[in-house]
């Protein structure tokens, strides 16, 4: 009986270990470049492909591929592209767009794509049933935020209209500097309506429409097969526009959740391209100057909030000598080392031509010499802190090392608490926190995205920090007809956050991830904004 | 010796000191439970004495060190801080030895009473009370535990609590199962025609002719008790950084294993030789307080 | 037995109700909505979302409701993933995780039980520690560490095998299924042994031995049937912990199981797939360990007098 069993085991190992030793089996990334099948680590099951029902970064990077707007971006230079339409007009004073829709855009089941169909997507992102989390990136447009908040019924007062076929006229409350750069974003891309309709409601969220069966879309590609927590295929739409500019013939999107499995999977041959890279190898990776290595500054910011609504970080002194005490460059290079900069200012540098001037100093004596002014001399008698973050091992890493930090310089004890992320999110909003984790990754290339963060009634605003010089230089920002004048608006109240300090600039995001050799044509870019036109694999020599 | 020969042993209603004695007596004999004996009292020792004998100081950093193999100056290296990881690992044996024995006590006090309650008495008490058991099973335990955590916020007594409320269902299974077989058992039903309350022969009776499994669940429940501890940490519960424990160290080991393996291989090296010490003991406990192990 | 069975599956729908009542307050309790993101969206937003979910209806409506769809067999759409209902993730999720789940438990009894059997026939030998020692080396590597670790080894080192995917490239579901059921393989071993230890112990092996029988025979005959009741009632709580707790090793390997559905839906506060999964594994729960009751039953006849 026990031999028996023992023969089973051995049995069952050896053939299950036979059927997998092959030797000349081809991983899967070989036989993708063999296919043109591109693998990417996707991290998140996307919740859905319904560009005006979802939110999410994984979601964005397949809507990408299924969908196209007006205008599309340069992945190597985020220049503005024709896209949907082929060219544009703007008005003198910036408040009239015209786009001429181009003449061969279709859907993927061969319907011509009108300026209507516009029309009608916009009206479906901004329906107040629909509920689309996104729907303020259009709120630029003409009555558009007063018909999602329901305060308006009739459409046809909304600043979007079709001029025929292929003609649409978008008009602006006021002028927006980065309009055509919203226009990219997933809240703005065309549904097919027929389909929708065919499927439920128009104002209906998760109704089959957006099942690969079902799908219509104007993207590159189309949906081809989705199996929850495994994978997304998406091939290639032979009937689009620019149908010979995309050389892949599929894409598999994995949602792989753990860095360190994406790594593993890459080197096990099984991806192309990873998400991102686990934050305790990118040294490594770095050191060697690994072929697959793409590194590139990402739009973001990494910084702590303070609830300035609690004493003692009502004081500003407090809050600068916190702010002045901090020693970026250990954190970003001795620390994280993944190519991240040290933040002195909110605004990362780059977009639209802004450098901010404003800096947090580095000044430990300054910083306990503030301490003492507001009645902590030495730390004494400072009250019990508690920094909080969301449950992960890169912010808990930095937190630990701040608060050595803090208890160094100045001399105080600072209690850590993670949670996980929605209680994290729930404890910020009801302003339960002393200090707080946050991060900002821009909506847009703009340094705006970045600023009106901080406005008194910014619904993003959970420091409970208010200013009116402040909230009146981004309102003028925001109405300003010379470039040169609305940076100037952003230097000054750039300037006056950072001697407020409600918030302390740690780091400038860096991206780093994995993109096999055998890849072509794929760029990396500020906004992490992915394009798959143009890409091509080539197996390797 | 003959089965009723062992109910008469065991209904001699004899002072407890002398049974205790016995078990002792037959435990000294087996070595490698003293020897884990001796080893666990050494480490609970540590345990104590550690903010006087660490080398280092727990959350004392060194970035500029960052992970750096074993050395003379760190025995057993630092990790990705630059911290001491000896004086971690010291440190850490403190939470988790706590939370090891404490939760598993709590599991087992709820787990074996409620077992054998439950198999003792059988028919409809004992389908109420599993029942219950059921019940808890079936609870989504993430949701229980952020829930709890925002009501009771972070603190180590609900830790134990938490984790004593987890592990108690499968060790009142156990429990059951084993009293169920020893309930129809001659010896038992003697007792019960003898008149002793049931109290009586749950305690005397029921409960140490089922302490085999009862010890052998113990000494697995106690791993499982530490590791979940990081589980719950991730959740927000229990232990904050800097601090340390044996699970927070071996899960940030896992993530680093390639490049860093010591960071990996002390914690969990000295999670093991813990366990083996719990076990050899545990099984000596077991052949000694087993009553018919006298033979052997 | 088959009045007995009755009661224990009638007894089930008031679990199962009590189960669900508490879940369904359990989450909406919880901190943080399914729908709550890092920025802020108006406030009009949010109540036409939750409009569309039914939560903006009373507490007690909204659990009426519920328990009316789930009469019908429907656990309602999935809050988090859009397009999907509940009912169709598990259908999609379950099979995988049942897969996985037995492989392991067949691995692990494979595994547990010669070597629990072997350690107990010569006690404190070194029959006995080698394999109870190999045992607790199991137990002390949790999956989290044992999994990462075999994919190193064989998956990236040797390249023998795949380090993800379930059932796409040939034999990646191997390293799954070691690393699920390599703890239990190791509960079994020690439970196995300490069950044939308190049989082997007992008169009638005793008697047996006298009679000059082999210890293969004995152990076979007499000791197995005994021996092994504590690994069955272990079996049914296991295989259960097992498909709940599958997700670490779902989530290492890329499994599109259960295990992982249930652990996320908590985190995304999917309100719906929490209480759909929930629900669902409490019944095959309470399924297993009637199961491993009446198991129980048929290794030892004592046991009837009790039903």
């Amino acid at each position: 009986m026990i031999k028996r069993y023992f023969f089973c085991v051995l049995s069952t190992l050896v053939v299950l270990g036979l059927a997998a030793c092959s030797d000349d089996q081809k991983t899967p990334v070989e036989l993708g470049n063999e296919q043109q099948i591109l693998h990417m680590g996707n991290g998140d099951e996307p919740s859905d492909v319904d560009p005006h029902t979802t939110t999410g970064i994984p979601e964005r990077n397949i809507q990408v591929a299924l969908f196209e707007g007006l205008v599309g971006k340069d992945p190597e230079t985020l220049d503005i592209v024709p896209a949907a339409a082929e060219s544009w007009e703007v008005s003198e004073d910036g408040l009239t767009y015209r786009f001429q829709l181009r003449e061969n855009a279709r859907w993927s089941n061969g319907d011509p794509l009108t300026a209507e169909d516009f029309v009608w997507s916009w009206r479906r992102a901004l329906l107040p049933a629909l509920g689309n989390q996104y729907a303020y990136s259009l709120y630029s447009v003409r009555n558009a935020e007063a018909f999602n908040r329901g305060e308006l019924d009739d459409f046809s007062e909304v600043g979007v209209s079709a001029l025929g076929e292929r003609e649409l006229k978008v008009e602006l409350t006021r002028p927006v500097p980065y309009f055509l750069e919203l226009l990219d974003h997933h809240s703005m891309y065309p549904v097919h309506r027929a389909t929708i309709e065919a499927h439920g409601r128009e104002d209906q969220r998760g109704s089959r429409w957006s099942r690969p069966e079902n799908f219509v879309g104007n993207g590159p590609f189309v949906l081809k097969r989705w199996v929850p927590n495994q994978v997304v295929v998406v091939a290639r739409n032979p009937g689009y526009w620019d149908a010979e500019s995309v050389h892949l013939n599929e894409i598999h999107f994995h949602p792989v959740q753990q860095p360190s499995t994406e790594e593993r999977m890459y080197r096990a041959g099984q991806l192309h391209i990873t998400n991102t890279l686990p934050e305790e190898l990118i040294p490594r990776y770095r050191g060697q100057d690994h072929p697959a290595l793409r590194s590139f500054p990402f739009y973001a910011t990494y910084y702590y909030e303070f609830n300035t609504q609690k004493p003692p970080l009502d004081d500003v002194r407090v809050r600068q000598a916190l702010a002045y005490s901090l020693n970026r460059e250990q954190i970003t290079d001795q620390l994280l080392q993944g190519g991240q900069t040290p933040a002195f200012h909110m605004t990362p540098p780059g977009a639209a031509g802004y450098e901010a001037e404003a800096r947090v100093p580095y000044d430990p004596g300054r910083a306990r010499a503030l301490l003492a002014e507001a009645g902590y001399p030495g730390g004494q008698n400072f009250p019990s802190l508690t920094l909080l973050y969301n449950t992960m091992e890169s912010h808990q890493r930095i937190a630990v090392v701040i608060q050595q930090m803090w208890k160094r310089e100045l001399g105080i004890d600072i209690n850590l608490r993670n949670q996980d992320w929605r209680v994290f999110l729930a404890s910020k909003r009801s302003g339960e926190h002393d200090i707080a984790r946050a991060g900002w990754v821009g909506d847009y290339y703009d340094p705006n995205t970045f600023l009106d963060l901080f406005v008194a009634d910014g619904g993003n605003n959970d420091t409970g920090w208010s200013h009116a010089r402040y909230d009146e230089l981004i309102a003028r920002a925001a109405n300003a007809d010379d470039e040169q004048q609305r940076l100037n608006y952003f230097q000054e109240a750039e300037a006056i956050l950072m001697e407020e300090v409600p918030i302390i600039p740690i780091y400038f995001y860096y991206r780093n991830h994995l993109v096999a050799p055998s890849v072509q044509g794929w760029h990396s870019n500020a906004m992490d904004h992915y394009s798959y036109k143009g890409v091509r694999l080539e197996a390797q020599p | 010796m003959a089965e009723s020969a062992v109910a008469q042993e065991s209904l001699t209603p004899e002072p407890g000191s002398s049974l205790m004695r016995d078990a002792w007596r037959r435990l000294r004999k087996n070595h490698l439970a003293m020897v884990s004996l001796v080893f666990l009292l050494c480490l609970v020792l540590l345990a104590l004495l550690t903010p006087w004998i660490a080398p280092y100081e727990y959350q004392e950093q060194n970035l500029l060190l960052g992970a750096s193999p074993p050395s003379s100056d760190h025995w057993l290296g630092t990790d990705t801080l630059g911290r001491d990881q000896f004086t971690r690992i010291l440190y850490g044996s403190r939470i988790s030895l706590m939370v090891g024995f404490i939760a598993t006590a709590v599991a087992l006090l709820i787990g074996v009473l409620w077992g054998a309650t439950a198999g003792y008495l059988g028919g409809r008490v004992d389908n109420a009370m599993m029942r219950f058991v059921d019940v808890l099973y079936g609870l989504p335990f993430a949701v229980f535990i952020i829930l709890l955590t925002v009501i009771f916020g972070s603190s180590l007594l609900l830790l134990f609590l938490v984790i004593g409320a987890v592990e108690w269902l499968t060790m009142a299974r156990i429990v059951r199962g084993q009293v169920l077989t020893v309930r129809r058992q001659e010896y038992i039903e003697a007792a019960v025609a003898m008149g002793l309350s049931s109290w009586r022969i749950i305690r005397r009776h029921v409960i140490p002719n089922a302490v085999g499994p009862i010890i052998v669940y113990t000494t697995l429940t106690i791993p499982s008790v530490i590791l979940l501890e990081s589980f719950l940490s991730f959740l927000g519960l229990g232990i904050q950084p800097p601090q340390s424990s044996w699970g927070s160290l071996i899960s940030a080991g896992v993530e680093n294993m390639e490049l860093y393996p010591w960071l990996l291989i002390y914690p969990a090296l000295t999670l093991s030789v813990t366990l083996f010490a719990l076990n050899f003991l545990g099984d000596g406990l077991r052949d000694a307080l087993d009553p018919r192990a006298s033979k052997d | 037995m088959g009045r007995y069975l009755l009661k224990r599956l009638a007894l089930a729908i008031p679990v199962l109700l009590a189960v669900v009542t508490i879940t369904f307050f359990m989450v909406r309790l919880a901190p943080g909505g399914p729908f709550d993101m890092e920025r802020n969206v108006p406030a009009e937003v949010t109540a036409n979302l939750n409009a569309q979910y039914n939560l903006d209806a009373p507490l007690w409506r909204q659990y009426v409701d519920y328990l009316g769809d789930l009469a019908r067999g429907d656990f309602g759409p999935s809050f988090r993933y859009a397009s999907r209902s509940v009912n169709e993730m598990i259908g999609a999720g379950f099979p995988i995780t049942l897969e996985l789940g037995l492989y392991a438990i067949l691995f692990a009894l494979l595994v547990g039980m010669p070597a629990g059997i072997l350690a107990s026939l010569r006690p404190n030998s070194a029959q006995d520690y080698v394999p109870m020692s190999a045992a607790m080396i199991g137990i002390c590597l949790p999956s989290f560490v044992l999994g990462p670790m075999l994919i190193l080894v064989f998956g990236i080192w040797l390249g023998w095998l795949p380090v993800s995917g379930w059932g796409i490239n040939p034999g990646d579901k191997v390293l799954p299924a070691i690393t699920l059921g390599s703890t239990y393989a190791a509960y079994i071993a020690r439970i196995t042994r300490g069950g044939m230890l308190d049989i082997l112990s007992q008169d009638f092996i005793r008697t047996a031995r006298a009679k000059g029988l082999s210890t293969w025979r004995i152990v076979r005959v007499h000791a197995l049937r005994g021996g092994v009741a504590p690994v069955v009632s272990f079996l049914g709580p296991a295989l259960a912990g097992l498909l709940a707790g599958s997700f670490v090793v779902e989530t290492i390997f890329q499994i599109p199981g259960l295990g992982r559905f249930y652990i996320q839906a908590a985190f995304n506060r999917d309100y719906t797939m929490i209480l759909g999964t929930t629900v669902f594994l409490s019944a095959l729960i309470i399924l297993f360990n009637l199961l491993a009751d009446v198991v129980l039953v048929w290794l030892n006849p004592q046991l009837r007098k009790n039903l």
